[in-house]
């Protein structure tokens, strides 16, 4: 149904005629007292990219420039956000062009990539421009034609009055729709009416991605720039001294400092500065907890006994629960520290000027760089420009801005414009990764089988809380207690793709499926049946939507022949988290008695999907993702130092490691909501739970190559 | 230092680097060739591959005093205007998430399909596996390369 939306009109009309004859219609995003008026050419908007002043054009000629205001590093935000833009305004995609925004908080208010969070923030935003512009236009051909508005029609930037068979291009009247006054309230189309969302739109950088253009951070080049690189303490260390002697002799070396802990050394190019590098010779002392591997797995086991756990959710009294129950199930799972790894190492460019700060990368927070350039050099952050590069991945290691800051220092220090580089082993090495966890749940059965207890304590590093208490089964079951305990640890530690979600989803779908099996019921209906009483008899509040996790469930049940063909092993998974519902089904096939994971069915409920092409790569790329961590990725330390260095003994997953992949989606007529982490949490545990279904074996933790129940179980993984 | 004359995309360039200097970093850092990328710069990942006389090669390890006369070529050359079938096939298949690795899977890709025309889908597999995609794009990768057979 079509809906009117109110606009403020401060918000985002701006409008100007240009001496030259070019003109453009600028939308800002969020409030602006006096709004500003920006006059440039059509060549102007189109070469002066830093200068252009806001975020949809509209030239003479028809053509139409759409500003892309948040990071791309492979979600596809830059051919989604402009596809809603283009869709209200009704305009022709052939003509629609895309430029990425430098960072400008006052006109795109959200510049961030994280969270799966810009669709649902957007999407109203989005929607207001484009039908704003396209309202404005229609009034000045109206008056062109002198016609009730109400007569004309649009479709692909063209205005047709039907009854005379006048038309006029968008270009044609932009003139005199820059005399206009934004109007009070505009009208949304109706989604079934819908031309360009929903349709498989190409992303708008393939061309130059195929060709090798110079699009990340790690190809910005400048005329004079300096090389760097910075050898990094281990974890819990501090230097104690330097002999650098061997590494400044190196060819092509130009200065080699110590700097907060840290050895930089800046050079002519890349090359010479990897060999110095390698040459340095620093020793270290310890400065904190200097921990391995085998310390963290000490220290969960203490904590998960620890009396100190904070209580995040309490419902009924689960020591009744327990005391009364007939059977109680108690299970414990743990993953191990993750790289992020994007296949583009962490690097940035800096040029600090006397007034000025020039930064230019890859970076998931822009504004967050900039204001911590700000408070390190002591200077306003309106003294610092960041444009921002494609990103080659981020998996949310391009949240934090060490390296920004680390271009910064040495850039000042040299007095000269400095790119600074990771190698691949400064990439895996040099900190905030997903950190390892530990839980132990615990289900109180009676004796019909019913879960009347239900309980949670999670074991994280500097996560604050590693559990997600309102989520399923929460509001499922009579009596809860779900509890966290922090563990500071030295090792440096962040957001990695769905922050904890990545792997307590694993954990808590395989789980389920523990108890369900205890319990004899499928566990399909096993989660249907405690969903059914999370809607008819909720206990608490929740925050997921209880019919939509059923639509996700009910579907890929149906997709996938759940429980048809016994000769096919079958283990079912379903989560929500960042707004997204995604429920999945692994198939493994008995083959001369060797089990093969062939396929993964998923179904995901995002609401309206935007772009299929993007929405199946997310998803997709989720599931991909999820099964070559669960299956592959560790991170193991020895004091202070991450054992794997580099792809050779850090395994991903590779193109022969992947199984087949289908995707469902529920057509459930919400506004979208992101799809960047919602695939990834359910994988592991439909992996996890049809290797059980096939082979009895119950995989608790992560990687599951290095689980000795996985070690003589000769899994394949084989497509078809 | 010495000198060194490379035949790149059927271009000749003259450049002035350590013997040991890796093609992958003469190409950016030294030619502002910078399509052919830096990951792992170990031959693990494949991000850096070109052809050596067609041949798909990890420039990451491959030494400019290696290369004398052989035949260079990176991404920027494989096609005048960015129309190689298999450049056609990854639009065609909109095969890119974050993008940084796809010119390392094209090149090979493209050496691949020169040598093997008519590959079954486990050979394309098994030609593919050398190359990493941390955004999980091997299917569309696949389904890419398999289009190229077709369009060839």
């Amino acid at each position: 149904m079509a809906d009117i939306s109110k606009t403020n009109r401060r918000d985002f009309l701006k409008l100007a005629a240009t001496a030259t004859g070019g003109l453009f219609i600028g939308f800002y995003w969020s409030g602006c007292d006096s709004p500003k008026m920006q006059v440039l050419s059509n060549e102007e908007i189109l070469a002066k990219v830093t200068d252009f002043n806001s975020f949809l054009s509209i030239t003479p000629d028809g053509d139409i420039v759409i500003y892309s205001p948040n990071p791309e590093l492979g979600q596809n935000i830059k051919t989604s956000f402009p596809m809603v833009v283009a869709e209200e305004l009704d305009a022709d995609w052939a003509r629609v062009r895309v430029l990425q925004a430098n960072l400008d908080t006052d006109k795109f208010e959200r510049q961030l990539t994280g969270g799966s969070g810009a669709m649902p923030h957007s999407w109203e935003r989005l929607r207001k421009a484009g039908a704003t512009a396209r309202d404005l236009l229609l009034t000045a051909a109206a008056t062109r034609l002198e016609v009730d508005k109400n007569s004309l029609t649009t479709e692909k930037g063209v205005i047709y009055h039907k009854s005379s068979g006048k038309k006029l291009n968008y270009g044609e009247v932009v003139l005199d729709a820059a005399q206009l006054e934004a109007p009070e309230e505009v009208i949304f189309k109706d989604p079934k009416d819908f031309k360009i969302i929903g349709t498989p739109i190409k992303n708008v950088d393939n061309k130059d991605i195929f060709t090798g253009k110079p699009l990340f951070g790690l190809d910005f080049y400048r005329e004079g720039m300096l090389h760097a690189m910075v050898q990094r303490p281990p974890f819990g260390m501090k230097i104690k001294s330097v002999d650098d002697s061997e590494a400044r002799n190196v060819s092509g070396i130009q200065e080699v400092f110590v700097y907060d802990n840290n050895v930089a050394l800046v050079g002519s190019s890349t090359w010479p500065i990897m060999k110095a590098k390698k040459l340095l010779k620093i020793s270290y002392e310890p400065e904190g907890n200097v921990e391995s591997t085998a310390d963290h797995d000490r220290i969960f086991k203490e904590l998960l006994d620890s009396k100190d756990a904070r209580v995040m959710r309490e419902d009924g009294n689960v020591e009744v629960a327990f005391k009364n129950a007939s059977k109680v199930i108690t299970s414990e799972y743990q993953c191990p520290f993750l790289s992020h790894s994007p296949m583009e190492p962490m690097n940035f460019f800096a040029h600090v000027k006397e007034d000025h700060v020039e930064l230019i990368g890859p970076t998931q927070t822009p504004d967050s760089a900039r204001v911590q350039t700000a408070d390190l050099l002591g200077i306003p952050k309106e003294n610092i420009s960041v444009e921002i590069t494609r990103l080659g991945g981020g998996f949310g290691r391009r949240l934090r801005a060490d390296y920004v800051l680390e271009a910064v220092q040495i850039s000042k220090k040299m007095n000269a414009p400095v790119k600074v580089t990771w190698s691949r082993e400064d990439d895996m090495t040099g900190g905030a990764y997903r950190p390892a966890v530990r839980y132990r749940f615990s289900a109180a059965l009676d004796v019909e089988g019913n879960m009347i207890g239900y309980k949670l304590r999670g074991v994280g590093m500097n996560a604050g809380n590693s559990v997600r208490q309102d989520n399923f089964p929460s509001g499922a079951v009579e009596n809860v207690l779900i509890e966290n305990v922090n563990y500071e640890s030295s090792v440096t530690t962040n957001a990695w793709r769905a922050p904890i979600t990545n792997f307590l989803a694993y954990a808590e779908q395989s789980f389920l499926d523990e108890v369900a099996h205890e319990v004899q019921k499928d566990p399909v209906k096993f989660r249907l049946d405690l969903l059914q009483k999370a809607k008819s008899s909720p206990v608490g509040s929740v925050n997921y939507d209880v019919d939509r996790m059923i639509g996700v469930i009910k579907d890929v049940a149906e997709k996938s022949n759940w429980g048809k063909n016994s000769n096919v092993k079958q283990g079912f998974s379903v989560y929500f988290s960042h707004r997204s519902y995604v429920a999945q089904v692994a198939n493994i096939e008995m083959e001369n008695n060797q089990p093969v994971l062939k396929k993964i069915i998923a179904t995901t409920d995002c609401g309206i999907v935007v772009n299929p092409t993007g929405a199946n790569h997310q998803v997709r790329g989720g599931i991909v993702d999820g099964m070559g961590h669960a299956m592959f990725g560790n991170l193991t330390f020895e004091n202070g130092l991450p054992k794997q260095k580099n792809f050779d003994s850090y395994r991903l997953i590779r193109m022969k490691e992947v199984p087949e992949v289908e995707l469902h989606y529920v057509d459930s007529g919400y506004d979208p909501t992101g799809l960047g982490e919602p695939a990834l949490p359910p994988t592991g545990g439909a992996i996890a739970n049809a290797i059980f279904a096939a082979t009895g074996r119950r995989l608790r933790s992560q990687p599951f190559v290095e689980q000795k129940e996985y070690s003589d179980m000769n899994l394949e993984i084989r497509r078809g | 230092m010495a000198n060194y004359n490379l035949r790149i995309n059927g271009k000749k360039y003259e450049v002035d680097v350590e013997e040991d200097t890796p093609l992958l970093w003469v190409l950016r850092d030294h030619l502002g060739l910078v399509g052919t990328k830096y990951s792992c710069g170990i031959a693990q990942c494949g991000a850096c591959t070109v052809h050596i006389n067609g041949e798909a090669t990890f420039s990451c390890v491959l030494p400019v005093s290696s290369i004398g006369d052989d035949k260079v070529t990176t991404i920027e050359g494989l096609s005048e205007d960015g129309d190689h079938p298999v450049q056609n096939a990854w639009n065609e298949i909109d095969v890119a998430q974050c993008g940084y690795c796809q010119a390392g899977q094209i090149m090979n890709a493209a050496s691949f399909l020169n040598k093997n025309p008519k590959p079954t889908l486990d050979e394309i597999d098994d030609a593919m596996n050398r190359n990493i995609c941390r955004c999980g794009t091997y299917h569309k990768i696949r389904e890419a390369v398999a289009l190229a057979t077709k369009t060839k």
